[in-house]
């Protein structure tokens, strides 16, 4: 195996308040290569912190015995270093393009401020044309012009992508990114970071909460629950999951072609919380 | 060690039993989630120990107006005699001296604090309601009605406070009424201009269409549903403008606008002294600190308050 | 009332929003009928008008043209105090539909007082039951409870009124799975108990299959197709854009994807 985009390994994230310390990511563990890993889980799992802390973005207190990306450390890395990675080698694309455009920015300017690399404006703007273009946007001049108000919602998240992927990025970090959109316009970006994922050589991790989805999108699924990782399935064989939660949550998920009368709900175990040394 | 809380939560102490009667999470009536929503407020407000300090010169500010006789040996408006007492120096009976008139200073600066109090409160209930009451209906009700108010509303804000206040004093004569009646009407348009922007930002929320789904009255939800929202901006800022209010108090006092004589006002005190400020500093600079001290305290007391009712700042 | 009649008629009813430069024709002729005791389904993407569908028979959008029956009566824009109580909506963020700074006793006695109804508290006390909330959560403020517990206050203050007519506006798309299975779970077991009339928008097929009778495919303002919940789930949908809907829903499928239209 070739060596892996990103090791984890025991993360643990804090948050210190007045009222206590919340232990939100405990002792999580995992590598990714050149393919779509999924972490899963409800709302409060640490899902969106895990991501964040690979970022280098979490408000809260990181500790690992590793966290290594392209087997460069993450751990204490002063903000220049961050610079170098963050936005250019690791990119991040938000739930709601709304918050994450600027707004009185012109999207070309905003492209090409992201490409921000040495080249002519000429040079750049062909390559910011190509990427509105890979991201299936019919009339990339028009866009280009456009300001993120004009765009509707399927438009500004697949402005989002091409602003992520005009930095040519090796890992993508994807947080719930197609929640907002309709679901027809959600599996065409879908389809557009899988074709990324398979052309560039790029690594994929997608959070979600959607078990449906996440099945047929991607090729490992990270359960998560209480900041834990519960288990770790091939997309594929989600429906074989062993873990009590793994199949509460698929088992309670309304079904369209075998709509139940009552839907079963998901009784939570204490036992699910391993203990975690401090 | 290991993790104890289910949740990933850990308490560090055990609290007290009145403590736990006030967080917990299943009050027994509406007086306790009250009490307990008050004390969580407080709780964070105490942790910021400038606003402590803001709110205790306040507190010693109201302690003064109140236990004033209490505290002082000297009337602050019948003067000692004209030739003894007149400038003595700080120390000795008169703690921080004398002035022109023989008048004790640390009397009248104590006494002064119940003129500078009267004041703030006076403006306090009368701007505040009619800025609540014209920002939110013009707020929530819209069209020609928010179009009338808040020309209007314009108009009291074009108005320069200092000028509208000489104008007063010459036209009614000087005196507190008039005083506070010049900085009450200049006051409102602010309060207005924040409780409609407030009232924009809440009238379509699911909340205020739920409201008007069960049948509820537009002026029910102005005082019941929209209100609330408004009041902690607005506690806010009138706390942050009392430093103001003091100040503009001072200001038309110094220029002899303000309360007339004899009656204490630490404005009018600063500028009695400032004729003999090189020879008899005193005179004027412990009213200036009196000023000064109370202005800071309800700032750091407003930046706490900001910081605990409007969590958009934090 | 007679039992032929429908509790719900809507024809052809047509809301156009004038936002100064633009005309938007948010709704074009929409025509449906909901029999009592059923539980309807408008499903679309945004912009498809099913929320606007909803926000007019909630008397939130008072700007539309064409008939609308309730219970028999004619609904007009200006409605009294009766007609309100029959019609009640949960909204979709339980975050957003609770009054940050009432307590869920204050929420739930308010319409009641409004109403002139004597009885609060034994009402407070059933309403919460049926929402299977205990007493417990009388004296709390909606930031002390969890996503799902909003969701049934904000179900127990549409109850509180006995309305016939409950507007669902996707109630369970801010929930957790877990949570939205307990929260459809309840939302069938009311309508079963108390009689009620449902119409629930949601853009998830397999909600509107588990809660509903019936179910309309919107788009663009019209309803596309119409069809009942045993042809949704066999997969018998025949318009194509319905039949698109339901691809997609199924989760992703390359050649299914390239299939699409009007990207």
């Amino acid at each position: 195996m070739t060596q892996p985009i990103l090791e984890v390994e025991k993360l643990n994230i804090r948050f210190h308040s007045a009222s206590g310390t919340n232990h939100v990511v405990r002792d999580v563990s995992f590598t990714l290569g050149r393919e779509k890993l999924a972490i899963v889980g409800e709302s409060g799992s640490g899902k969106s912190q895990t991501a964040r802390a690979i970022l280098g973005l979490t408000p809260g207190q990181v500790s690992a015995q590793k966290l290594a990306f392209d087997g460069q450390s993450l751990l204490g890395l002063s903000n220049a270093e961050w610079r170098k990675i963050r936005g250019r080698r690791i990119t991040m694309v938000m739930q709601d393009p709304k918050y994450s455009l600027n707004p009185v920015m012109r999207i070309g300017d905003q492209l090409l401020e992201a490409a921000a690399r040495k080249g002519s404006r000429a040079a750049l703007k062909t390559r910011a044309l190509e990427m509105l273009q890979a991201v299936k946007i019919r009339d990339p001049e028009r866009v280009f012009r456009a300001f993120p108000h004009e765009l509707s919602g399927g438009m500004g998240q697949r402005v989002m992508i091409a602003m992520m992927l005009v930095t040519e990025p090796e890992l993508l970090i994807a947080d719930e990114p197609t929640s907002a959109l309709d679901v027809t316009v959600r599996l065409q970006v879908l389809a557009i970071l899988d074709d990324l994922v398979k052309t560039r050589d790029m690594g994929l991790i997608f959070i979600s909460h959607d078990l449906n989805l996440v099945s047929t999108f991607c090729d490992r699924v990270l359960v998560m629950y209480a900041g834990q990782i519960l288990e770790e399935l091939d997309a594929k064989h989600l429906q074989d999951a062993k873990h009590p939660y793994t199949r509460g949550l698929l088992a309670c998920t309304p079904n369209l072609e075998n709509p139940v009368a009552v839907l079963p709900t998901l009784q939570r175990d204490p036992s699910w919380m391993a203990p975690v040394d401090r | 060690m290991s993790s104890t809380a289910s949740t990933g939560w850990v308490i560090a102490l055990t609290p007290p039993e009145w403590r736990r009667w006030l967080l917990t999470d299943t009050p027994q009536s509406r007086w306790q989630a009250r009490a307990g929503r008050a004390y969580l407020g407080w709780a964070a407000f105490a942790r910021n120990p400038l606003a402590m300090l803001g709110l205790l010169i306040v507190l010693v500010l109201i302690g003064m107006a109140i236990f004033a006789p209490l505290i002082t040996s000297y009337s602050p408006v019948v003067s000692g005699d004209t030739v003894a007492d007149r400038f003595l120096p700080p120390g000795g009976d008169h703690w921080l001296g004398t002035d022109g008139h023989s008048w004790d200073i640390w009397s009248r600066i104590v006494y002064g604090s119940r003129t500078s109090l009267l004041i703030i409160f006076m403006v306090a209930i009368t701007a505040a309601p009619v800025g609540i009451i014209i920002g939110t209906t013009a707020g929530y009700l819209g069209g020609w009605i928010d179009t009338a108010l808040m020309r209007l509303t314009d108009t009291f804000l074009a108005l320069p406070k200092l000028v509208l206040a000489l104008a007063f004093a010459a036209a009614l004569g000087a005196g507190m009424e008039n005083l506070i009646l010049a900085i009450a009407i200049t006051s409102w348009p602010p309060y207005a201009r924040i409780a409609r922007a407030e009232t924009l930002t809440v009238r379509n929320t699911d909340y205020i269409a739920a409201a008007q789904m069960s049948g509820a009255s537009s002026l029910r939800i102005l005082i019941g549903h929209i209100m609330p929202m408004c009041l902690p901006s607005l506690i806010v800022r009138v706390t942050l403008d009392m430093a103001g209010i003091i100040l503009t108090a001072a200001g038309l006092g110094f220029l002899g606008l303000g309360v007339p004589l004899p009656q204490p006002e630490w404005g009018s005190m600063v500028a009695d002294g400032r004729s003999d400020i090189l020879n008899q500093w005193w005179v004027c600079t412990y009213p200036g600190i009196a000023i000064f001290i109370v202005s800071l305290g309800f700032n750091l007391m407003g930046d706490g308050l900001r910081d605990v009712l409007d969590p958009r700042e934090q | 009332m007679n039992d032929n009649m429908p509790m719900v008629e809507v024809k052809n009813l047509d809301v156009t929003f004038d936002t100064g430069r633009h005309r938007v024709r948010a709704l074009a002729g929409v025509s449906f009928a909901i029999a009592p005791g059923e539980s309807f389904g408008l499903v679309g993407e945004s912009g498809s008008g099913k929320t606007t569908v909803l926000r007019v028979l909630a008397g939130l959008i008072r700007q539309w043209n064409g008939g609308i029956t309730v219970a028999g009566k004619p609904l007009t824009p200006d409605r009294d105090k009766d007609a309100k109580r029959a019609i009640q909506m949960v909204f979709q963020d339980p975050y957003g539909s609770l009054h940050p700074k009432h307590t869920v006793d204050r929420i739930l006695a308010e319409p009641l007082q409004i109403h002139g109804i004597g009885d609060i508290e034994n009402r407070m006390k059933d309403t919460l039951e049926q929402v299977q909330l205990g007493a417990a959560f009388r004296f709390r403020y909606p930031h002390q409870l969890s996503g799902g517990q909003r969701q049934r206050v904000a179900i127990a203050r549409a109850l509180i009124l006995r309305p016939k007519l409950l507007l669902l506006d996707e109630p369970t798309s801010a929930l957790d799975v877990s949570i939205q299975a307990e929260v459809l779970n309840l939302l069938a077991k009311l309508r079963h108990e108390l009689d009620l009339t449902y119409i629930l928008v949601s853009h998830d097929l397999a909600v509107v299959a588990q809660l509903c009778h019936r179910l309309a495919i919107m788009r663009t303002g019209e309803i596309v197709e119409t069809a009942d919940s045993e042809k949704l789930a066999k997969g018998e949908l025949t318009h194509p854009y319905s039949r698109q809907l339901l691809t997609a829903s199924k989760g992703f499928d390359r050649a299914a994807i390239a299939a699409f239209t009007d990207l």
